[in-house]
């Protein structure tokens, strides 16, 4: 019996790689000395920085690989311009959250070696979820993904909110996905292949659709909008938000989200391209409902990281309207948006994280007060982030918020572009709100603790003159974003 | 000199000024001292610099002059278009002179964070000149926007008792109105391809999207004007803004709507500006007449000012929708003099203010026995607001009530009673403060304007007068521009086969 070829592992080699340093950093944290506190905060400091090299020499290998279309492993997964980028992104957000960690998890004495094991292996199943181009190794990357997200959000084991996140969250993820799971196998009964192209193929040959590949192309549109937590399958999320490590939640605020919509994205356009005029109306709908929560919800919220909670379903309601408007330039519309939103969260977690009274973490709105006083350069910070998140020009944010709806008024979506612009003023108030706190109220009787730690002024620092400065040289993203967009099409 | 870039100079001085502050260590008096001037310094250059405009302005021609243009965001076809022509020039100076003015007028009434608050209207000059001259509309756009940032800062962190409700309802309403017409803007993109001025107003629209879009542009505009129903966030905000803020809300901010439904809502939707022609007169009058008995009424200073403001910007949508030279050049004078007037006003007020800490109109009384010379330059500036002929207000309000009479006499006349009007609530306005019996305590401790308010009110009274006795060197400057601008639209019409006959 003839051995079967080695497939072609050079555009895996991230992945590889990332599951290896996992791996091995999972062993260097086993084999450290944990027995005294200051052993296991070194412990941990360790594999945090190791961490961050191996992601960091991880966006390193993603950039060598080149952009052009690469296929291995008998067409399960796929490198182009559009995986490269969205792994650049969520790279990113990894690296910032182990970053910013760190400092947080010291002195909440939450701190463990396998904060790092996770986020890496978190990262290489969202690497894997955008490069899948077969509904097996989509269903393989997510769950990976999945798993190591639940352990994340009940991290914190001695906090009861924390506990409950982590469970509230593992139980609808399973609900959803066997939504998936269930959605995939219609999708298999009824076209015959897990394979994306041959998929294309059926969907691209089937007139009439045969109707258990529309429920099919439904359900799985169901289970990964819970992964997105678009309306109406976001319910998890201002409680996981609120319960889950701040951390966490900032990472889960940004690199899943990507991850996510990145597949959703390929699955939409690539297999399921001919069909854009089922899903097109759903994804339409999602979109409006996950606007109009997301800014409505968001009003009466006390708790900052409900409120960001709210802004994050708001936010992807912006970024689907991208993908409901189905062609290149609304998917570069919203990798554009996706940049600006991954530079604009972290800066407003990092901020979060700096959230400490007597060296306990608060996370009230009302903790801000007066916060342009005591702490003004922090303050100004998160007020251009809040202005940015606002779409107020010339900050960042509004140029996220331009192209999506460019691309939607080229497509004619009148409706559903005034509907959004409307939830922006809506979604404004409760950023003013922030800012509101913070200037034009007086400081309370016991201020945040000074001084902000280094890697959280640092990570701020860069995040503030990416949003203050990228009006200025918005051309490169948009390229690159515009390269990515076409290798879909 | 001719490739000199003054507009980006212009735009970008104030920016590095307020870079300048931010490198400001302390916050001790000296850091205040050094952080005011600094800000007085950057806009009396900018103000120096921007009368080169005025000097090398050519008003033969309706050309756009000072012309810069760099590639922006190529993909997009969007480039950094500046130039001015002849309406937009003098905004641009109006916007240069009034900044020292607000930053000289605030110089001891502010006490608490100095420093952000002379950043802060630093900024908020860049965006203004940078709205009068861009020449593109996103570039446009955004400066229009970034405005709110600076302004909600202003009036939330510096304001009265009830800021912030003012600041959210300035936030709220203006972000409202703006992001329709942001989708405007894009529809025009998508139609034209093009998101230069210039370009744009060559491009023909359909008559039946030109509807939508003029309606989009509407909402943003109207909101800035203000016009009446969407006025109210106006004295909210004047109420509580302080003194300066006041001044650069009705002396600038105000005018971006009227300049807006001049530069764009005419020449690229003439189709519809005629056919929505009565609802701008029908609003222009019930905000005259209506804001004009409101008025009459208030027993807050402040508020009573910023109702005038909305009469009198009344005049100003008015005369641009007559379409005639008279009525457009009145509404470009007007807007003008009430910028020089209104602030002054604001400034009167201030002045007062400052010494009783109260806008209460019933806590004054008898002021011209302790303040003499104050009661002068108040009486000049509320003459002015009246429209007394020999001051700024009389010309452009005189060119409004032309323009109408040749559109409509109808709108003419209810017009015309709002000049009686306002020299009702003017007057009584004036008697209670400064006239009547000296009685209160508080009032005879007052004393006379000091040098600095002297500097102060000093180029706004010269400017009055100039404006009021010798208006020709402000006509003549915008003539050419407004002529060509409406025989534009005269072109666009008769392509299309409506004319402006709406209303007559």
């Amino acid at each position: 019996m003839a051995m079967a070829a080695v497939p072609n592992l050079t555009p895996v080699m991230p992945e590889i790689f990332l599951a290896l340093s996992a791996m091995a950093l999972l062993m260097v944290g086993v084999f450290q000395n944990w027995s005294t506190p200051e052993g296991g905060v070194r412990a941990s400091r360790m594999t945090s920085g190791l961490g961050t090299v191996c992601l960091i020499l991880a966006l390193g290998l993603v950039f060598t690989v080149s952009g052009t279309k690469l296929v291995t492993f008998e067409g399960m997964f796929i490198s182009d311009a559009f995986a490269t980028y969205s792994k650049v992104l969520i790279l990113i957000a990894s690296v910032f959250t182990l970053i910013l960690a760190q400092n947080w998890l010291e002195m909440q004495s939450a701190h463990r070696f396998e904060f790092a094991v996770l986020v890496l292996l978190a990262t290489l199943g969202m690497m894997m979820m955008v490069s899948a181009h077969n509904l097996m190794s989509l269903y393989m990357g997510l769950e990976l993904q999945s798993l190591s997200l639940y352990i994340l959000a009940a991290f914190h084991r001695d906090d009861a909110r924390s506990t409950e996140a982590g469970l509230k969250y593992f139980v609808l993820g399973a609900l959803a996905s066997g939504l998936l799971l269930y959605g995939m196998s219609m999708v298999y009964g009824f076209s015959g292949s897990t394979d994306f192209s041959t998929i294309a193929s059926v969907v691209h040959g089937g007139d009439p659709m045969p109707v258990g590949l529309i429920i099919g192309l439904v359900f799985m549109l169901a289970g990964l909008a819970f992964k997105i937590s678009a309306v109406p399958f976001h319910m998890w999320t201002p409680d996981v938000y609120e319960g889950a490590p701040t951390p966490v939640t900032a990472f889960f605020a940004v690199a899943p989200k990507i991850a996510a919509l990145a597949l959703l994205t390929r699955v939409m356009v690539g297999p399921f391209g001919d069909m854009s005029g089922q899903w097109q109306q759903v994804v339409i709908m999602i979109s409006i409902l996950s606007m109009l929560l997301g800014s409505f919800a968001g009003i009466a919220q006390s708790n900052i990281k409900r409120l960001m909670a709210y802004s994050s379903i708001g936010n992807i309601g912006y970024a689907l309207i991208g993908l409901a408007v189905a062609n290149e330039s609304g998917i570069t519309g919203m990798l554009v948006f996706l940049t600006i939103y991954v530079f604009m969260s972290v800066g407003t977690f990092a901020c979060l994280m700096a959230m400490r009274k007597n060296n306990r973490a608060v996370d009230q709105i009302s903790d801000l007060s007066g916060l342009a006083k005591t702490h003004p350069a922090m303050a100004a910070a998160l007020t251009v982030m809040m202005f940015s998140m606002a779409g107020i020009p010339p900050l960042a944010g509004f140029f996220g918020k331009l192209y999506i709806f460019l691309a939607a008024i080229e497509a004619q979506l009148y409706t559903l572009s005034v509907i959004g612009v409307l939830a922006s003023v809506v979604s404004a108030y409760y950023y003013l709100r922030i800012i509101k706190v913070m200037y034009f109220d007086e400081p309370g009787v016991d201020p945040l603790d000074q001084p902000v730690p280094r890697s959280i002024s640092l990570s701020l620092i860069v995040c503030t003159v990416i949003i203050l400065i990228f009006f200025a040289f918005p051309m490169p993203v948009i390229a690159v974003a515009k390269t990515a967009a076409q290798a879909l099409f | 000199m001719s490739n000199f870039p003054i507009l980006s100079l212009l735009i970008f001085l104030p920016l590095a000024g307020a870079g300048f502050i931010l490198t400001i260590r302390g916050d001790d008096d000296i850091a205040k001292r050094n952080a005011k001037r600094m800000a007085l310094w950057t806009s009396i250059v900018t103000f120096v610099l921007s009368l080169y405009l005025w000097f090398n302005f050519d008003s033969s021609t309706a050309a756009y002059q000072f012309q810069e243009q760099v590639d922006w965001i190529p993909a997009y076809n969007i480039s950094y278009h500046l130039g001015l022509d002849g309406i937009s020039v003098l905004f641009v100076l109006l916007t240069t002179l009034l900044t020292p003015v607000c930053i000289l007028a605030s110089w001891c009434s502010i006490k608490d964070r100095v420093k952000e608050y002379m950043i802060a209207f630093l900024i908020l000059e860049t965006m203004m000149v940078g709205m009068f001259s861009a020449l593109d509309i996103m570039i446009f756009y955004i400066f229009f926007e970034a405005v709110l940032i600076p302004m909600f800062l202003i009036i939330g962190v510096w304001g009265g008792k009830r800021r912030v409700y003012a600041s959210y309802k300035l936030f709220l309403y203006t972000l409202a109105g703006s992001v329709l017409m942001l989708l405007a803007i894009l529809v025009m993109y998508v139609q034209s391809g093009t998101t230069d001025i210039p370009e744009l107003m060559k491009f023909r629209f359909d008559p039946a999207l030109q509807h939508w879009l003029w309606l989009a542009f509407f909402a943003s505009f109207a909101v800035k004007v203000p016009m009446w129903p969407v006025h109210t966030w106006l004295p909210d905000a004047h109420v509580e803004a302080p003194t300066a803020g006041s001044v650069i809300l009705a002396g600038v901010l105000l005018k971006f709507g009227g300049y807006g439904f001049i530069r764009f809502s005419l020449p690229m939707f003439p189709d519809a500006s005629v056919s929505f022609t009565p609802l701008m007169f029908s609003l222009s009058i019930i905000a005259v007449v209506y804001t004009s008995l409101v008025a009459l009424v208030q027993h807050d200073m402040k508020k009573l000012i910023a109702y005038s403001s909305i009469a009198h910007m009344g005049f100003v949508t008015a005369g641009t929708f007559t379409m005639t030279v008279h009525g457009v050049e009145g509404a470009v004078f007007q807007m003008l003099s009430h910028g020089v007037v209104s602030a002054a006003l604001f400034l009167c007020v201030g002045v007062i203010y400052d010494r009783l800490h109260t806008r209460e109109i019933a806590a004054y009384g008898g002021v011209v026995h302790k303040m003499p010379a104050y009661a002068l330059v108040f009486m000049l500036f509320m003459m002015a607001s009246v429209g007394l002929p020999g001051t700024g207000g009389f010309v452009g309000e005189f060119l409004v009530l032309l323009g109408a009479f040749e559109a409509n006499t109808w709108v003419a006349a209810f017009l015309a009673t709002g000049v009686i009007l306002g020299a009702a609530y003017m007057l009584y306005l004036y008697r209670r403060v400064v006239f009547g019996a000296l009685e209160k305590d508080e009032v005879k401790k007052m004393l006379d304007m000091s040098a600095r308010e002297w500097a102060v009110f000093a180029p706004l009274v010269v400017l009055t007068l100039w404006m009021g006795i010798y208006p020709s060197s402000f006509l003549d400057m915008m003539h050419v521009s407004v002529d060509h601008l409406l025989s534009q639209v005269q072109v666009a019409l008769d392509a299309s086969g409506s004319a402006i006959v709406a209303g007559r």
